[in-house]
């Protein structure tokens, strides 16, 4: 039994390989290393274009507009967008607990505890949930915004803050439907150790989008 | 075994057990069939620039000419650029990619056939959608780096920049797909033996050259996604009269992609001639590790570089300064590449086939093309050069001296792998003395009337400014490529049919690929052989005789030998659609947009969820 498990760890098991790795985790880390560049093009020119914008509404500081004498507030709600970071953070947490799971779900489960962390199901539902919610979060943020005045046309800031954060929360989405994937796999036909590499390279990718999070969540919202 | 029959080229249905016909080519996942997709499509785009170009240089043959308008002008160069970088020059290096990369590490495919197939037909497609607007006289017309705020809504307000932002954006999928897949090839499927420092320099320049695909293409995503943005949104990256934007954002976007982009279209070149000249040269490649090392910093270097496009724009003496250096610095590894194919020649029995000429011809022309790439790495020099016919000098013998003659070595040398028959020594050199003649011809005296001050993409000009005979003789010498190109065409379609029978090494090489039948089986190597030295066919301490006869034999079926082949399927191809589908949505209507998302998300789970091949018995 242990070794057809070993036997069918990899998928694509009867293909020598030089790592010895699935190579889907061999371009898993290509891919993140493409997509480092890509969010470093799109940090970049926030940064760039940071205090640039002829008009408001700007991120930290209030404006008040000459024409009207209307004044907007700094926009960015940072106690909001720090508890959706926490969530976004927590989903990590779930996300390594379901692989955990799915890596030994043959392992007996003896205690109540063992059992509950043994439920891949639960944990990738909690993953997914926390993602989410995540996009729940930015969803609101993006609407009070352009009801504030910040739309995507309305100044730099604007252009650069919702397209830099509207690729994130793209990827976040992404990544919730490649969860609730291999959520379906996991109530059609049970995921197994066998399966690992699956929620191995889906757990790379959701650890790199909430680590690119943390980036932006610190250079946009909390350096002023 | 005088019975056995020889093979026809792979072009047919010719694989043991393989159906034959347009769906076979449709559904395919081979590498090889995808590498020669890749080939003719390629070649197809290449002679369709080739085409601008003739028209290009009759407008520009005489003084004062209307043949063309000025705003049709406008879209020849631009297309003529765009389609002979990103769809001739980048494809025609994918085709080697697909069809050698597995053949030289010992491999029975790439790491991920389907997103192989997916990539060829994204191309494709993406190919298709920037090239057919110009029958309707709506080709991209802002120049192949398209300078925003130049190519933004207010002052390019027709549908030309959309083809153009939404094609480079297609092919860009495709090239990263293809990116992820060969880097993971060469990364994890070597064959037992085949390290690093034992691979192929073709498969290293490759390695290097997906690496700068993986690092550099999503800067131009990412600029491209901007200009997107501007025109169909509204927003303001590149919004530089009322929102203040900065007019060089895309400049420095569009270069840190642009400069790598130029070392992704040499650096396959550099590793064709670099298995080239060893074979006809009889010698093993000079100085191998250095090779290496002098192609990766090259790849390095080649980050560090992009303002030297910019020089013009007034960046202030550091950057100036800083970018100057760096520029020449990349001569460096550059020349010892030069000097260790000279080195190969050395004292080597050489054979001047119509091959080794163009090898050579690139290690001549690319070095005339670097010097006058060190000449312009410097600042003050290069405000004289820059937008000049100097510059279409130096980059065209650098592309087509580099890249275009050593992708000619590399059909003429892999042309009996892939068919199994020898291209016509003697019309083969017809073309290449043709090809050389005219290259010559065309871009030399090029050098004189930039140096002249003669701009760039000027649709005509006026007599008597000493640019006359310079022109004139520019497009004589274009005239002729066309005719050196018939030879070529001629060549390979009745060489194809009729050509002598190569068998597995017609030329004595020493690589794995030489070690199968040509063209190679379905499966490649009947057993994977094990590696000990860099020209196994040459010097092996421990010769691997025993999967050296198996994988010479011929015609055996994948079923008898117990290989498992991954079944053909036509997803890849359909999620292709859906994304092009998609992307024609952005520009016609919403209702494309949702069928091609449909389309793209169903076919995509449905290749997901399908198994790559039958299970191991």
């Amino acid at each position: 039994m242990a070794a057809s498990i070993a036997h069918t760890s990899a998928p694509t098991h009867h293909h020598y390989t030089t790592l010895g790795l699935d190579s889907r985790k061999v371009a898993i880390w290509a891919f993140i290393g493409s997509e480092c560049m890509l969010f470093v093009s799109l940090i970049s020119t926030y940064l760039i274009y940071k205090g640039r914008s002829v008009i408001g509404p700007f991120p930290h500081e209030s404006w008040t507009d000459p024409s009207t004498g209307q004044v907007l507030k700094p926009i960015l709600n940072i106690p909001v967008t720090s508890a959706s970071t926490f969530v976004l953070l927590m989903s990590s947490l779930f996300m390594v607990l379901a692989l955990a799971a799915v890596q030994n779900k043959e392992l007996p489960k003896r205690t109540r505890g063992e059992r509950i962390l043994g439920n891949s199901k639960l944990w990738l539902f909690m993953t997914a949930l926390a993602g989410t919610t995540f996009l729940s979060f930015q969803a609101f943020e993006f609407t009070s915004f352009v009801h504030e005045g910040l739309s995507i046309r309305r100044n730099l800031f604007g252009s650069t803050f919702f397209t830099l954060t509207g690729f994130h929360g793209a990827h976040v989405t992404a990544g919730v439907l490649w969860l609730v994937t291999l959520l379906a796999i996991d109530y059609r036909r049970g995921l197994g150790s066998r399966d690992s590499l699956l929620v191995d390279i889906c757990a790379l990718y959701w650890h790199f989008v909430d680590v690119v999070w943390i980036v932006i969540f610190t250079l946009v919202y909390l350096l002023k | 075994m005088a019975t056995t029959a020889i093979r026809t080229p792979a072009y047919g249905a010719e694989y043991p057990g393989e159906h034959g016909g347009l769906y076979s080519w449709l559904a395919t996942v081979d590498h090889k069939r995808i590498g020669i997709l890749y080939l003719y499509t390629a070649l197809g785009f290449f002679i369709f620039g080739g085409l601008e170009a003739v028209v290009i240089r009759a407008q520009l043959g005489a003084p004062n000419q209307h043949l063309v308008s000025a705003e049709f002008y406008n879209q020849l160069f631009t297309m003529h650029g765009t389609t002979m970088i990103f769809l001739a020059i980048m494809p025609l290096s994918s085709a080697f990619f697909n069809f050698l990369i597995p053949l030289q590490i010992g491999a029975r495919d790439v790491a991920f056939p389907r997103l192989n197939a997916f990539s060829y037909w994204v191309y494709l497609f993406g190919g298709l959608f920037i090239t057919i607007p110009i029958f309707f006289a709506v080709a991209p017309n802002g120049g192949w780096f398209g300078y925003a705020p130049l190519t933004t809504k207010p002052y390019s307000p027709g549908l030309n920049i959309d083809f153009w932002v939404i094609g480079l954006q297609i092919l860009g999928v495709s090239s990263l797909a293809a990116a992820f897949n060969f880097l993971t090839t060469i990364i994890n499927l070597r064959a037992p033996g085949m390290t690093l420092m034992r691979m192929p320099m073709f498969t290293w320049m490759a390695f290097v050259v997906q690496v700068l695909l993986v690092l550099a293409f999503p800067v131009i995503t990412i600029a491209l996604v901007f200009l997107l943005f501007d025109r169909f949104f509204g927003t303001n990256f590149y919004n530089t009269v009322s929102a203040g934007a900065d007019p060089l954002l895309w400049q420095h976007l569009f270069w840190i992609f642009g400069h790598p982009e130029v070392y992704i279209l040499v650096l396959p070149a550099f590793g064709l001639v670099s298995e080239v000249i060893p074979v006809y040269s009889r010698k093993p490649l000079f100085g191998y590790p250095v090779m290496v090392y002098s192609g990766i910093l090259i790849a390095v270097l080649g980050f560090g570089v992009w303002a030297h496009h910019m020089f013009a724009v007034g960046m202030g003496p550091i950057a100036d300064t800083f970018f100057g250096l760096t520029t020449m610095l990349i001569a460096i590894p550059t020349g010892v590449k030069i000097f260790n194919w000279i080195a190969t020649m050395a004292q080597g029995a050489v054979r001047y086939t119509t091959a080794m000429l163009f090898g050579i011809s690139l290690v001549g022309l690319f070095t005339i093309g670097g010097i006058s790439g060190i000449m312009h790495s410097s600042p003050p020099a290069d405000l004289q050069q820059t937008d000049t016919y100097f510059i279409v000098a130096h980059f065209h013998y650098v592309l087509f001296g580099g890249s275009i003659m050593g992708i000619f070595a590399g059909i003429y040398h892999y042309f009996p792998k892939i068919t199994g028959r020898m291209l016509d020594e003697k019309l083969g050199k017809w073309h290449f003395w043709l090809m050389f003649i005219a290259m010559n011809l065309t871009f030399f005296p090029m050098h004189f009337s930039g140096m002249l001050g003669m701009p760039r993409r000027i649709y005509t000009y006026d007599a008597g400014q000493g640019w006359d005979l310079y022109n004139a003789m520019s497009t004589i010498g274009a005239m002729i490529f066309p005719i050196g190109m018939l030879f070529f065409i001629y060549n390979f379609f009745k060489s194809r049919k009729s050509g002598e029978i190569a068998g597995s090494n017609p030329w004595g090489a020493g690589t794995l690929e030489w070690s199968i039948p040509s063209p190679p089986p379905e499966y490649n190597f009947a057993k994977i052989p094990t590696v000990t030295t860099r020209y196994p066919l040459w010097e092996g301490k421990e010769p691997d005789h025993e999967s050296a006869r198996i994988n010479a034999q011929e015609g055996k079926t994948p079923h008898e030998l117990g290989i498992i082949i991954p079944y053909s399927t036509m997803k890849p191809l359909l999620v292709a659609a859906g994304l092009i589908i998609m992307f024609c949505g952005l520009i016609w209507s919403h209702v494309l947009l949702a069928v091609g998302a449909g389309t793209l998300i169903l076919s995509l789970y449905s290749w997901l969820l399908s198994p790559l091949e039958p299970e191991h018995s």
